[in-house]
């Protein structure tokens, strides 16, 4: 077969002799040729969108993580609180509260706060120096549920009930639940705002493609001229967007899990100071994780396929409009 | 093969550009379609290619009423055509052997199973040296054939060719028309529009459609 090289007389523009370019058979060259697109910025739109979702998903995960640890750590403890009851002696009220805690299958530890203990809860809104004999200050007790299995807080709440008097129960509950509406609804959120980028990125395609479309309108005709169906059209300005967008994606995709990556590295640096330890108290140390990682690669590919579906549909309802 | 009846075209609201234009095509037969320039050959031949849509009359392709044409019957009815544009039309980001081979890429066949006939075809027009070059490296006679070539590689049962000779010198001109007169000994049904008198002379037995004042006019 003939493949050899060819002379390409092509002027270097300086007086040389004329460059000789080999273009080989069989090279299959795009059809769309990639200089028509306006691939720079639309690379550079889609390496943005893919960052900004990037970060959103990183975010959600990094505090439904921080959620997910409260929420477990809030869970696995209950309170018992004695109200002192005239004519009943408190010591006594707390011993059998703590016994039936004790019985309860699922509590792994039981922890009676002393009367000094529970005084000096009080301190950081009574202050110091006063004297707690004549206020009826309750008893705390703290359940520490067993990791295997939840308690029945329920049962354990009539016994307390029926057998203590001015015992309640609390179980966190009320908590657990606001915990979990903040952690839904930040990583509704960042669903919402993912569906928003990707509709963005949706739409720049959209138009980027009408734009090559129309650079590239005697190209479609000589195609259609040879036999070229829709589809196959289609399919050459899918191939070139999919490059684009996975471009894009893995140029957006990059900075963000370089952003987590930096952001992790200075949030240890800062831990050290009290506004930090306070900031890790709350939500845990600042690493996304292996599926915050994944889900940005995700996104990344996703986008990239919306780039190349989106491009496919205008190409096909362009030529439709046509015919 | 192609079968015209009282045919009408107008842009827009303007005037009839084709008016009851009626006429068919047989296999393996060879025609010349003439006129003055504007007369509306290329126009013409945009019908035949189905690019345009008549706005009244019956368009007969391949055995197919061409009005409510499915697209994809359309995709299959033009790859049994071949067309030569008078301005080539040809892709200057391919080499001439991409150009030639693009009727047969667009059929989604893998490159390998079409290169030999691709490369005899180009040896064939006398392009086989030219065949990695990019178009505006070629001259414009080896740009024809170039294009005369795209048209060929599928054996079309019917070749249409828009001023083939009209960039070309006189003696180009004839070894082309004997191109197209070998392809027709083969079974292709020609048609060449052109004005050009002297090459209509070359072969003098072809039939003539003669285009004028927007009526098809038929000597055979």
């Amino acid at each position: 077969m003939t493949q050899a090289p060819i002379r390409d007389d092509q002027e270097t523009g300086d007086g040389e002799p004329p460059v000789v370019r080999e273009r080989p058979l069989g090279r299959n060259q795009p059809l769309v040729p990639a200089a028509s697109i306006a691939g720079r910025a639309l690379v550079t739109v889609i390496a943005i969108m893919t960052f900004l979702a990037g970060l959103t998903a990183g975010a959600a995960q990094l505090v439904a993580d921080a959620s997910a640890g409260w929420r477990a750590s809030v869970a696995r403890e209950a309170t018992i609180q004695v109200r002192p009851v005239p004519g009943r002696p408190i010591d006594q009220e707390v011993a059998r509260a703590a016994a039936i805690a004790r019985a309860t299958a699922g509590i792994a530890e039981v922890r009676v706060y002393t009367k000094e203990e529970s005084e000096r809860l009080l301190e950081p809104w009574l202050g110091t120096g006063l004297n707690f004999e004549e206020l009826p200050v309750p008893r705390i007790l703290v359940l520490r549920a067993d990791p295997a299995g939840r308690p029945d807080f329920a049962a354990l709440r009539k016994a307390l009930t029926a057998d203590v008097r001015g015992a309640t129960l609390d179980d966190h509950r009320v908590w657990v639940e606001r915990l979990a509406t903040m952690a839904n609804t930040i990583v509704a959120l960042a669903i919402g705002v993912l569906v928003l980028v990707l509709s963005a990125t949706a739409l720049a395609v959209a138009f980027a493609t009408r734009g090559a479309m129309a650079g590239n309108r005697e190209i479609v005709e000589v195609l259609h001229f040879v036999g070229a169906s829709d589809s196959f059209i289609a399919g050459e300005f899918q191939r070139q967007f999919l490059r684009l967008g996975l471009r894009g994606g893995a140029v957006g995709g990059a900075a963000a899990l370089v952003f987590f990556a930096l952001a992790g590295m200075a949030a240890s640096a800062w831990v050290a100071t009290p506004g930090g330890s306070q900031i890790e108290a709350l939500f845990g140390g600042f690493s996304v994780g292996v599926w915050g990682f994944i889900s940005v690669a995700l996104i990344a590919v996703l986008v990239a396929l919306v780039t190349a579906v989106v491009s496919r549909i205008t190409v096909r309802r362009t030529l439709g409009g046509l015919s | 093969m192609v079968r015209f009846e009282n045919v009408g075209l107008r842009y827009g609201m303007g005037p009839e550009v084709l008016r009851d234009v009626s006429f068919s095509i047989e296999p393996q037969s060879f025609q010349f379609l003439t006129g003055p320039s504007g007369a509306g050959k290329t126009t013409l031949l945009r019908l035949i290619l189905l690019s345009l849509r008549p706005t009244r009359g019956l368009i007969d392709l391949f055995g197919h009423d061409v009005a409510g044409i499915e697209k994809d019957t359309l995709t299959t009815l033009r790859r049994r055509m071949g067309v030569v544009f008078q301005d080539f039309r040809l892709l200057e980001h391919l080499t001439t052997y991409e150009n030639v081979a693009l009727p047969l890429r667009v059929q989604g066949r893998d490159e390998s199973s079409y290169r030999a006939e691709v490369v005899e075809l180009l040896r064939w027009v006398g392009l086989g040296e030219r065949m990695h070059v990019l178009p505006p490296v070629l001259s414009g006679g080896e740009k024809q054939r170039a294009a005369i070539a795209r048209a060929l590689i599928v054996q079309p049962d019917l070749l249409l060719a828009d001023e083939p000779t009209g960039n070309v010198d006189p003696s180009l001109g004839r070894r082309l028309l004997r191109l197209f007169v070998e392809l027709n000994k083969s079974g292709t049904a020609i048609v060449i529009a052109t004005h050009d008198l002297a090459l209509m002379d070359q072969f003098g037995g072809a039939r003539r459609l003669v285009l004028g004042d927007g009526r098809l006019h038929i000597y055979d």
